[in-house]
């Protein structure tokens, strides 16, 4: 008989006014018998909506039915068949958009916990389960990844999996992309990527930070130094501003800024150098997963207001709803339909105040979202010393502007082949935000698995070189 | 010495390629050229196969420091060598400065920014300020092997801080040493040199100058009373060095620029300085609490 509950087993959390002020991982996880409570509430539909809401396909029913059977290491085997993360995917995926939207049991009540379920497993499989992994045998090919965020990981991973001799160049200090420098510790604890770019290592995968490739190396001469193929996966990094007056006061930050001088840079640790603005009262801009995590660390920081400033209702906020409930929990408070028109500052030069004015929903725009249209003469003034845009990044124009051939559409995204993923450039292939623009860790993952299997091809020949 | 070699250009085959026995990011050399001011050769062949004047690094010591950047002075292909000369006005300069030869630096990543675009000029005057000079001498270099009249006017504080004389008068047909005290050259600031050589008749097609922000913008707005096309070099506040944080953006010409990605050389008569000094200063006194007795030493400069 499965658990008819219309809930979920709730996810064990940190109290909001104590965890607000530390950067400890905020979801503690389920236990074994949590997970095995909440695996019961799958009814193992015929159809298996839910699998089709997966961007990987990931074999949901099977692997919650062996979390039922308390065979959590099988269960493990089974997610990784089609997802290599599945520590990062149980943690950032927006599942309610995604798995669990379509999940059946949804229709009345909570959907299964896809998502804790996933992680549990991960977890479990992490502390309980020590294998050595063996790297493939060696198949004589060498191919390139730029760029180590999800969609780079992956790619490489599957590519060393089949025996190539793969290296990873990175620009940063660290690998990991938006997983180290932007997703912040108490969402994404970094020792689990960690361990995921250890797993890599073992399998053989050579990681190079410090290099950017555009400068140090350009894709042409990666070829010249016998790489067969290479992958771009170097992220959407390239922060938007709004141009408006008096952005370039100090402490307004973009959220790149803020998140990667906080997360990867450890400023909220006295051991690390890394100078951070004290502030008092943040308006972080934006709607996004980016703006809540701004908002939360600005928090933690501990500014005594933070507010997150949108210019669409809440409705229309694409953050996960999770994020936004636990924003909220946390004592950020939300001014939406409200938009930034200047930045005021003092006579040093730094923030002391945000004009906004109030919007109201208009019709519908391209984006089938009601645009917001100003409400003449609601201008008002903000109490803030600390402004945080995240109204969102575009790809980086490096590796575009360093390589002849490239194709990219109007928004500086690669143009690639839809079943390869394979640029306009032969065996130059790409995947991620690179592509899309800024999207989500599984779809980043999904590209840079697709195409790993069109290079292999590519390099066996199977996708013919002139085609 | 910067030894001035002119090394044909050979094709590169990646870290590989090179036998030496040496670990990425080994200190070669390392001398002491003022009281503050050190030079190092780093071990870094890619970088020093592809840097150029105007290009720069992001180093950081160590898993808790910053990362900071500083300008390529010179490059050697054959020895792999990337050659830094930096002052130390702070934590992470300090600890760099404090490393011994054979020891490595944790991260160095470049070459960053866009080159000069120093060809085809007939006469330049290349203007430094205090460490600036360190900044501004591969430029002055490059164009006097290429060809240009270079015209170099060196400022100091004092006599005792006076860094790289002998390399700018290699590399120049004019060298004109000024210091704020007195003790070394003719006594005055840099635009005074400037303004004197300009009005005396000199004609320039160009005016580089390196230096603090205020001294930049000062030779700015003298260069543009008589119309002299000038080149700043924005030292601005960075992270990433690959426009990514937009923590280094400045305003030239009414737009917002990214100094590591559009720059860091942009035009002198287009930049808002008063702006760039106050976004300088922005953890003045957060990096005061954490060295205070080394604050402060680049402006006094
Ligand atoms: C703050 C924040 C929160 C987010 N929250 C979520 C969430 O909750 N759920 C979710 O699914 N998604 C979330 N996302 C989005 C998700 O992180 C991204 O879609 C995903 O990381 C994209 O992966 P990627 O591999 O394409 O690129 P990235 O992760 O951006 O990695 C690109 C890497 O390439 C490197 N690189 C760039 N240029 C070069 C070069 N020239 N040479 C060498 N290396 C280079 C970069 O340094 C970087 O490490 C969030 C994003 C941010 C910023
Ligand atoms: C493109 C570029 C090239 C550079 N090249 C060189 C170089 O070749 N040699 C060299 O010595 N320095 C160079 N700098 C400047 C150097 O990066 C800074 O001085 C750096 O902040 C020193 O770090 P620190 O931790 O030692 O000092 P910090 O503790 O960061 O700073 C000490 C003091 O310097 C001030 N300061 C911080 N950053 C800057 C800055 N960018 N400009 C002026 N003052 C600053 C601080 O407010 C503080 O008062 C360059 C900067 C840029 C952006
Ligand atoms: S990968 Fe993401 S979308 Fe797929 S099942 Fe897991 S949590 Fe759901
Ligand atoms: S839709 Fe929901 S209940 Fe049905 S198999 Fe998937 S997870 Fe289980
Ligand atoms: S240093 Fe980050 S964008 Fe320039």
């Amino acid at each position: 008989m499965p658990n008819m509950s219309k809930t979920k087993v709730p996810m064990p959390v940190q109290e909001p006014d104590v965890r607000n002020r530390n950067f400890s991982e905020v979801a503690l996880g389920y236990t074994e018998d949590m997970a095995v409570e909440e695996a019961e509430r799958c009814i193992n539909c015929k159809h298996k909506p839910c699998v089709a809401g997966c961007p990987v396909n990931v074999a949901i029913p099977e692997f919650i039915a062996l979390v039922h059977e308390r065979k959590f290491e099988e269960a493990y085997y089974k997610i990784l068949e089609t997802n290599a993360l599945p520590a990062v995917c149980g943690r950032v995926c927006p599942q309610e958009s995604q798995c669990e939207q379509v999940c059946v049991r949804g229709k009345l009540g909570e959907p299964v916990g896809i998502g804790h379920l996933e992680r549990f497993v991960a977890d479990w499989y992490m502390k309980n389960v020590h294998k050595l992994i063996k790297p493939a045998a060696p198949n004589g090919h060498k191919a390139a990844v730029v760029g180590s965020g999800p969609a780079g990981l992956i790619c490489a991973a599957d590519l060393a999996k089949l025996g190539y001799d793969v290296t990873v160049f990175e620009a940063f200090h660290a690998t990991g992309g938006v997983l180290v420098y932007g997703i912040p510790e108490f969402r994404l604890p970094k020792n689990i990527v960690n361990h995921e770019i250890d797993n890599l290592r073992e399998l053989g995968v050579k990681l190079k930070t410090n290099m950017i490739i555009g400068r140090a190396f350009t894709i042409d001469e990666l070829f010249e130094q016998g790489y067969e193929a290479v992958f771009i996966g170097t992220g959407a990094g390239l922060p938007s501003f709004m141009n408006i007056p008096g952005e370039n006061f100090n402490a307004v930050y973009s959220a790149n800024e803020y998140l990667t001088r906080v997360n990867l840079m450890r400023s909220y640790d006295e051991t690390y150098d890394t100078p951070i603005m004290k502030s008092r009262a943040v308006a972080v801009i934006g709607g996004g997963n980016v703006a809540m995590d701004a908002a939360r660390c600005a928090k933690r920081l501990g500014a005594e207001t933070v507010y997150i400033v949108y210019r669409r209702s809440e409705v229309e906020m694409p953050a996960r709803i999770e994020e936004v409930h636990h924003a909220k929990e946390e004592g950020i408070i939300f001014k939406t339909l409200t938009n930034p028109v200047r930045i005021t500052g003092n006579e040093r030069g730094y923030v002391n105040g945000m004009e906004c004015v109030e919007m109201e929903l208009g019709e519908p725009d391209a984006s089938g979202r009601r645009r917001p249209v100003e409400k003449k003469g609601s201008e008002f003034m903000m109490d803030v010393d600390t402004v945080i845009v995240a109204i969102g990044t575009s790809p980086n124009p490096l590796i575009r502007t360093t390589t002849p051939g490239l194709e990219t559409n109007k928004y500086g995204g690669l143009v690639v082949e839809d079943t390869t993923n394979m640029t306009s450039r032969k065996g130059v292939f790409a995947g991620g935000d690179a592509v899309t623009g800024a999207a989500t860790v599984i779809l980043a993952m999904g590209a840079g698995k697709k195409a790993a299997k069109a290079m292999d091809e590519y390099i066996r020949g199977v996708i013919p070189a002139d085609s | 010495m910067v030894t001035i070699t002119s090394v044909a250009p050979r094709r590169f085959f990646g870290m590989e390629g090179f036998k030496l026995d040496r670990q990425m990011f080994e200190v070669m050399t390392k001398e002491t050229l003022n009281s503050m001011t050190k030079r190092m050769q780093v071990y870094a062949p890619h970088i020093a196969n592809k840097a150029r004047p105007g290009q720069f690094i992001i180093f950081r010591v160590n898993e808790k420091g910053e990362r900071i950047p500083l300008t390529v002075a010179d490059t050697d292909k054959d020895t792999g060598a990337v050659t830094i000369i930096f002052q130390e006005v702070g934590k992470s300069t300090k600890e760099l400065g404090e490393l011994e030869i054979g020891e490595t630096v944790l991260d160095f990543v470049g070459p960053l920014g866009k080159p000069s675009e120093l060809d085809r000029i007939g006469r330049a005057a290349v203007v430094g300020g205090g460490l600036g000079c360190a900044i501004a001498f591969p430029q002055a270099k490059y164009l006097f092997n290429s060809g240009t009249q270079v015209d170099i006017i060196a400022g100091f504080r004092t006599k005792d801080l006076v860094i790289l004389e002998d390399d700018m008068k290699a590399v120049s047909q004019n060298f004109y040493m000024c210091t704020d005290d007195g003790t070394y050259g003719t006594k005055g600031l840099v635009t005074d040199v400037l303004r004197g050589l300009i009005e005396s008749g000199e004609k320039y097609d160009k005016v580089l100058v390196v230096g603090p922000l205020p001294m930049m913008k000062f030779v700015s707005l003298l260069t543009k009373e008589f119309g002299i096309s000038t080149i700043v070099s924005m030292n601005t506040i960075m992270i990433d060095g690959t426009g990514m944080c937009g923590g280094c953006r400045l305003t030239v010409g009414g737009e917002t620029k990214f100094a590591c990605v559009d720059g860091p050389e942009f035009d002198g008569h287009l930049v808002d300085f008063d702006e760039a000094i106050r976004r300088s200063g922005m953890y003045k006194d957060i990096e005061g609490e954490k060295n205070a007795q080394h604050v402060c030493r680049l402006e006094k400069m």
